[in-house]
């Protein structure tokens, strides 16, 4: 048992390494989107600043921190600055209950490669991001302004809609593997079927996989789904008063919620961090993580080719889509699942 | 610790709610709730009832605050303006609450006696919780289900236009 010094200290160390790889992450991320849809798009995408362009996202990070930070008269206060910030905290908490490999030992102390393992990890995910409309929702609201008003709507009405279809997906995921727990789940995927295909989720939960994608591109906020700042129609949508920092806490809620979105996928239907583990010790302990930084990087990817592909709906059409075919898909889903398991026992 | 980390929530949620009263904008006191229901899964952690806890975020303050949020931003309302009717409310609203907490208080000392659930204690595991749901508690549980179901189509008959309806008048 540690003592409650060397358990702070830990604990401390393990976040403030979780919270620079995911800064960091966010940062590369927005960079890999502007050179992937680049290239889809027949341009270069950033070039200039350092080789291939990589070192963008600090020139980026730079102008945003010394941009003026204009707040327009007629908004109100309070909420309209605390709104970005509820926003970037939601989206960064989660990081504290997402594994992303086995225990490893360092110096004689044992520690696993996640801040905290909690019993009910996956339910304080979920809970977590959906305190994550309120940051988009007061931002819409406070800013005063029609076109921000709107966007607060589309998006507070568009995640609340979603997130009962991503709920219901995981619930399938949960019922194989009988945990919350996101160890516990992962654990469950190891092994093979018939000796040579991996044992993970999507392959019995193949629907609720295309559930759990399309739900989580909307409660995102992406394209196809972009509704609550659809630029053709409403400017920016609820961040369109915001300017300098406030305005890049949203983009980097933004993309810290879609790297969420990833990791919960990647764990939950995609065997997390399991591979082949090979060569000398060191390396067996770090490959892991390899694999599963390898799998939020495919997600990633399809997220960003999706962008570059599909228009975006109608609103009429998303709510349809989601309410009318994905939450009808979900319940069968999981009726069907249940039953199969509870015949299997 | 833990008694100390209860302490300080259970200030936090008094505090919310008590804000939840004094502020006059509707979008403040909509918020304030939703620190009073923030703090009360604190609390409810605390007790060991860690699912409970999780569920109270996710409906409570993730979804049924975000709705009341979504109406208030939607119909735009504004400050609210005392009349005639808030103040003698507040004359004998603020003293009758008083006597209703100190009865409530009096009551429950009454009929528990000293005992008082210790810290960590309740069970708290989700499977326990199922278990209970499904099992001991299955009847309550699906006529709640039906209860919420009546609600719902009466808010979609109350919501929905006549011509929608089929009806012809």
């Amino acid at each position: 048992m540690l003592s409650i010094e060397s358990f702070v200290a830990i604990s401390l160390i393990k976040t403030v390494i979780a919270l620079f790889v995911l800064l960091t992450a966010v940062a590369y991320t927005v960079w890999l989107e502007r050179k992937v849809v680049g290239h889809m798009q027949n341009r270069w995408g950033p070039t200039r600043v350092g080789p291939f362009g990589l070192l963008q996202p600090l020139a980026d990070g730079v102008k945003f921190m010394f941009k003026e930070d204009l707040i327009p008269p007629h908004v109100y206060k309070p909420l309209y600055i605390a709104a970005p910030m509820l926003a970037v905290v939601f989206a960064l908490t989660s990081i504290a209950v997402i594994p992303v490999g086995n225990s490893i030992s360092i110096g004689g102390i044992q520690t696993s490669l996640q801040i905290t393992d909690v019993n009910i990890g996956l339910l304080i995910i979920l809970g977590v991001t959906s305190l994550g409309v309120y940051g988009v929702a007061l931002a819409g609201w406070s800013s005063n302004s029609k076109y921000s008003l709107l966007g607060g709507l589309r998006a507070s009405a568009q995640m609340v809609s979603y997130e009962i279809a991503l709920g219901l997906s995981l619930v399938g995921v949960l019922i194989l593997s009988g945990s919350f727990s996101l160890r516990e789940i992962v654990d469950a995927q190891s092994g093979t079927y018939l000796g040579f295909i991996p044992r993970w989720n999507i392959f019995p939960q193949f629907i609720a996989f295309f559930i759990y994608l399309m739900s989580a591109y909307a409660e995102t906020n992406r394209i196809p789904f972009d509704l609550p700042e659809a630029e053709t129609e409403l400017v920016a949508g609820y961040h369109t008063e915001y300017s300098a920092m406030k305005f890049a806490m949203f983009f980097m809620a933004e993309y810290a919620n879609m790297i969420t979105v990833a990791c919960v996928a990647s764990l939950l239907f995609l065997g997390g961090w399991h591979g082949p583990a090979f060569g000398p010790p060191l390396l067996q302990a770090i490959l892991p993580v390899f694999w599963f930084a390898l799998r939020i990087f495919g997600f990633l990817f399809v997220y960003i080719w999706i962008r570059g592909t599909l228009p975006r709906f109608r609103y009429d059409q998303l709510m349809a889509f989601g309410w009318k075919f994905l939450l009808p898909l979900a319940i069968a889903n999981l009726v069907v699942t249940a039953l199969i398991v509870a015949i299997q026992s | 610790m833990h008694l100390i980390l209860f302490l300080a929530f259970g200030a936090v949620c008094v505090a919310g709610a008590v804000n939840l009263l004094v502020q006059r904008h509707p979008i403040n006191s909509a918020l304030s709730l939703v620190v009073v229901m923030g703090s009360l899964a604190a609390e409810y952690l605390l007790l060991g009832a860690e699912f409970v806890a999780a569920v109270q975020v996710i409906v409570y303050a993730g979804a049924v605050m975000v709705l009341f949020v979504f109406v208030i931003m939607l119909l735009n309302a504004g400050e609210e303006e005392p009349t005639k009717g808030s103040r003698v409310a507040m004359l004998f609203g603020i003293p009758g609450m008083l006597v209703g907490s100190l009865l409530i208080a009096w009551v429950l000392l009454q009929h528990s006696g000293n005992q008082s659930v210790a810290v960590g204690a309740l069970p708290g595991p989700p499977k326990t919780i199922g278990w209970l749901l499904f099992h001991e508690y299955l009847l309550p549980f699906e006529a709640t289900s039906v209860l919420v179901l009546i609600a719902i189509m009466g808010a979609v008959v109350l919501a929905a236009s006549p011509e929608s309806l089929g009806r012809k008048e």
